[in-house]
């Protein structure tokens, strides 16, 4: 039989309604995370079974309270719902509720009412409402509104059948119209609707409030919304909170009339108690750290045993493809280019994968809220909200899931700043640098006793980091001009046990939007890079051997020693290696050699590979073994001065420099991607290889 | 409402700042409803407060653009 038309069905709702565990609870793996055409918000669309005919595609809008959106995220609700021609226009809209708090629910239902929408109304979390004494007279909720009502549990997936079953039959739009217009608009309103030949009063109406935000209107349409709002006095927001007043008169009556026995408010307290500890003046920040500390632990100690099985698998592999595939520089770019590009991007997914579980089981207990609240007065000192915390936290992994992070910040300025000095906090591509250089500058003495000094400096450079971005951030805060106010209305949820089906999906989506978004990017580069370091003009594998054969005749090398002289010799004579030599003169204040220079250059597109990069340069093969290099690097002579070449001052120059400089190219495609132009990332760069070069300069010439 | 107390329950009488209330209003917070005070953030910014069952946070200067009764 021919297989019916896919129905279109939209997941509407306010946050924590238990939108996101419906979704997962009727698509389960069959979802896919993707972007809305033009604008940088997540698109959560997948596929339902309703039964054995019948698929219908889910698409899960961000959460909202109304139409009118506060936003980036939520723009596009009514830019969907208010656009019959959006490739997303649902047949469908299920608007998910929360029984405990219908009275906030449905003001958006009513939205939907009047624009028409078919609508079904799924109550969930009906076993809390039925537990704090509260019940409601469903079949007059269902008639009051003409919209039908399903009961379910999102957690549990109890009703989830019923609600598929009332998706299959036919929906229609309720007859209803709860918003009734104002006398003086209704003149404009219908010339809109008559210009724009739309079907309902409501519509056009949107169409007056929202000009700006609908952006499959024209300009040339926009003009004329506009000039017709002037000419008929339309005033936005005067209007908009009649409208609302108005809508919860209805729901008051409403409520009224289905609500038979009302919630008694004492399930709640659980929940103040535990806010009277985790908001506490002392043990509110002293949990708030206790937490971020626990964080760390578990990126940087857990992490390192996946890690390292996946870096030792790819160097494996790399080895046995390099052996077995014949020699030429196709083969040489598949084992030494394409793998341990894809092996330098896989190597992240444990710390990312953890991170992201951790937050989000703090955001799904509602502990995440009371983050933003303890933290929101010390961050706005900074030009930062309280929500720019997660963001920063998340910077501690990895700048790129990061910034896609800060989409939450309803403030532009504040979305901005977050973003701009998310890539000062430590990521984990850092630590490698970080943990080879400290090793060989810093003696292993211990201060007091117990300090480890290696450990006080490795921490000194987070602190440093973190302090960077802070005062970074203080400084935009007078830079940046803005007329946008910012706000902090934020609902506090009540504390509940995670939902651990949740927490998984959210890690797969983060990982797969780390591996596919920074991957390529990652991949290309370091491709290129390997070029750059493979090939230069005139050199030539074999050249390359017969000289250093000659050179080194009288040293009496074994085979593999001589293999490591000749990448060492194809280095400082491929492109990459002139590019280094070139740049000689602008790094030696930092007391930087051409070197240094080279690893600086294929740092770009990942830091890490500073470790790599010095392994070839210094012959010692692709050993990345971390004594090997420390050995080798301390016995390095400055041909200038004859003593060695990583003294502490550069050493610690070179540290202050992978600190503070943006050395990621995918942060920065990212950046773009999020701030819509290159001129955010184009800043970022400049500001930051500045701020880097100068500090890296400070610290060589008062310490040399 | 910037001089309530922790614990203290007020009625909501309107705005002072027309840009906020619509963002208020949204989320609950009509004139003639109840608001309590429940308490601050340990830097006495922003505040926590529960209207129509919802209990959100809101910073101060949100808070004191609501005129209350009591």
């Amino acid at each position: 039989m021919v297989e019916k038309r896919l129905i279109r069905i939209a997941l509407a709702g306010k946050p924590n309604s238990g939108k996101s565990s419906l979704f997962n609870q009727l698509t389960g793996l069959n979802q896919k995370i993707g972007n809305f055409p033009g604008v940088t918000v997540d698109k959560r669309t997948g596929i339902c079974n309703l039964d054995d005919h019948q698929r219908a595609e889910i698409i899960d809008l961000p959460g909202i309270y109304s139409l009118y959106p506060r936003t980036l995220d939520e723009k596009i609700v009514a830019e969907i719902l208010a656009d019959k021609n959006n490739r997303h226009y649902p047949d469908v809209v299920v608007l998910v509720a929360d029984a405990t708090n219908l009275n906030n629910c449905l003001l958006l239902l009513t939205q939907l009412i009047d624009l028409k929408l078919p609508t079904i109304l799924a109550l969930n979390m009906m076993d809390q409402a039925a537990k704090s004494g509260q019940s409601i007279d469903i079949l007059e909720l269902a008639a009051s509104l003409d919209v039908p009502v399903v009961m379910i549990n999102a957690r549990s997936g109890q009703g989830v059948i019923e609600l598929k079953e009332t998706l299959r039959e036919a929906h229609r739009p309720s007859t209803k119209t709860i918003f009734q217009l104002d006398k003086e608009i209704r003149k404009v309103v219908t010339t809109i609707k008559e210009r724009f030949q739309l079907s309902t009063d409501y519509e056009a109406y949107q169409f007056l409030q929202q000009t700006e935000n609908l952006v499959f209107l024209t300009e040339e349409e926009r003009n004329y919304i506009r000039e017709e709002a002037k000419a008929n006095e339309f005033f936005p927001h005067k209007y908009q909170g009649a409208e609302t007043v108005m809508r919860y008169g209805f729901i008051q009556d409403l409520l009224n009339k289905v609500i038979l026995k009302t919630s008694d408010p004492e399930w709640k307290k659980f929940s103040y108690r535990i806010d009277k500890v985790l908001t506490h003046k002392v043990w509110g920040y002293l949990i708030f750290f206790a937490v971020l500390f626990l964080i760390f632990q578990s990126i940087f100690a857990w992490a390192q045993i996946p890690m390292d099985f996946i870096d030792q698998s790819f160097t494996l592999l790399s080895n046995m493809v390099d052996e077995n595939l014949p020699d030429g520089p196709l083969f040489d770019l598949i084992s030494q280019g394409v793998i341990p590009g894809i092996g330098g991007i896989i190597i992240f997914v444990p710390q990312i994968a953890i991170l992201f579980a951790c937050i989000s089981i703090l955001e799904e207990s509602g502990y995440m809220a009371r983050v933003v609240f303890l933290m929101d007065k010390i961050m706005r000192k900074f030009g930062l909200s309280g929500k720019s915390v997660v963001p920063l936290i998340s910077g501690l992994a990895c700048a790129i899931p990061a910034i896609m992070a800060t989409r939450t910040i309803d403030n532009w300025k504040e979305r901005l700043i977050t973003i701009f000095v998310t890539p000062f906090m430590s990521c984990s591509a850092r630590l490698p640098v970080f943990t080879i250089l400290v090793a060989l500058i810093i003696p292993e003495n211990k201060i007091f006793g117990f300090f480890n000094f290696q450990g006080l400096v490795l921490m000194g450079l987070y602190i440093l980091g973190f302090l960077a971005a802070l005062l970074s951030a203080m400084a935009l805060k007078l830079l940046i001009k803005t007329s946008e106010r910012s706000y902090l209305i934020m609902e506090l949820p009540t504390y509940r046990r995670p939902r651990w089906a949740n927490v998984g999906y959210t890690i797969l989506e983060k990982t797969k939007a780390f591996v596919f978004e920074a991957g390529k990017i990652i991949l290309a580069i370091s491709i290129i890079l390997w070029v750059l370091a493979s090939y230069g003009p005139g050199l030539n594998m074999n050249e390359a051997r017969l000289r250093v054969q000659t050179e080194v005749a009288s040293e009496n090398l074994t085979e593999d020693q001589i293999q490591d002289r000749v990448a060492a010799y194809k280095l400082e004579h491929s492109y990459a290696g002139i590019i280094g030599k070139s740049i000689e003169p602008i790094i030696k204040p930092l007391g930087y050699d051409w070197k240094i220079g080279i690893a600086l250059i294929t740092s770009f597109a990942a830091r890490e590979v500073f470790v790599g990069t010095v392994a070839t340069i210094y012959s010692l093969g692709s050993s990345e073994d971390q004594v090997t290099i420390k050995t080798r690097l301390k016995s390095e002579i400055n041909p200038e001065t004859g003593g060695p070449r990583y003294t502490p001052a550069v050493g610690l120059s070179l540290l202050v420099f992978y600190t503070l400089a943006m050395q990621c190219m995918s942060t920065l495609a990212i950046v773009k991607r999020e701030t819509k132009g290159w001129k955010w990332p184009a800043l970022q760069l400049a500001y930051m290889t500045a701020l880097a070069y100068l500090s890296a300069f400070m610290v060589y010439q008062i310490l040399a | 409402m910037a001089e309530m107390v922790p614990g203290e329950t007020a009625v909501i009488s309107g705005f002072s700042d027309d840009e906020i209330s619509v963002k208020l209003l949204e989320m609950g917070f009509l004139p003639g409803t109840a608001i309590r005070f429940n308490f601050t953030a340990p830097l006495g910014d922003p505040v926590c407060v529960s209207v129509s069952g919802l209990d959100l946070s809101l910073r101060i200067s949100e808070a004191s653009s609501i005129t209350i009764l009591n």
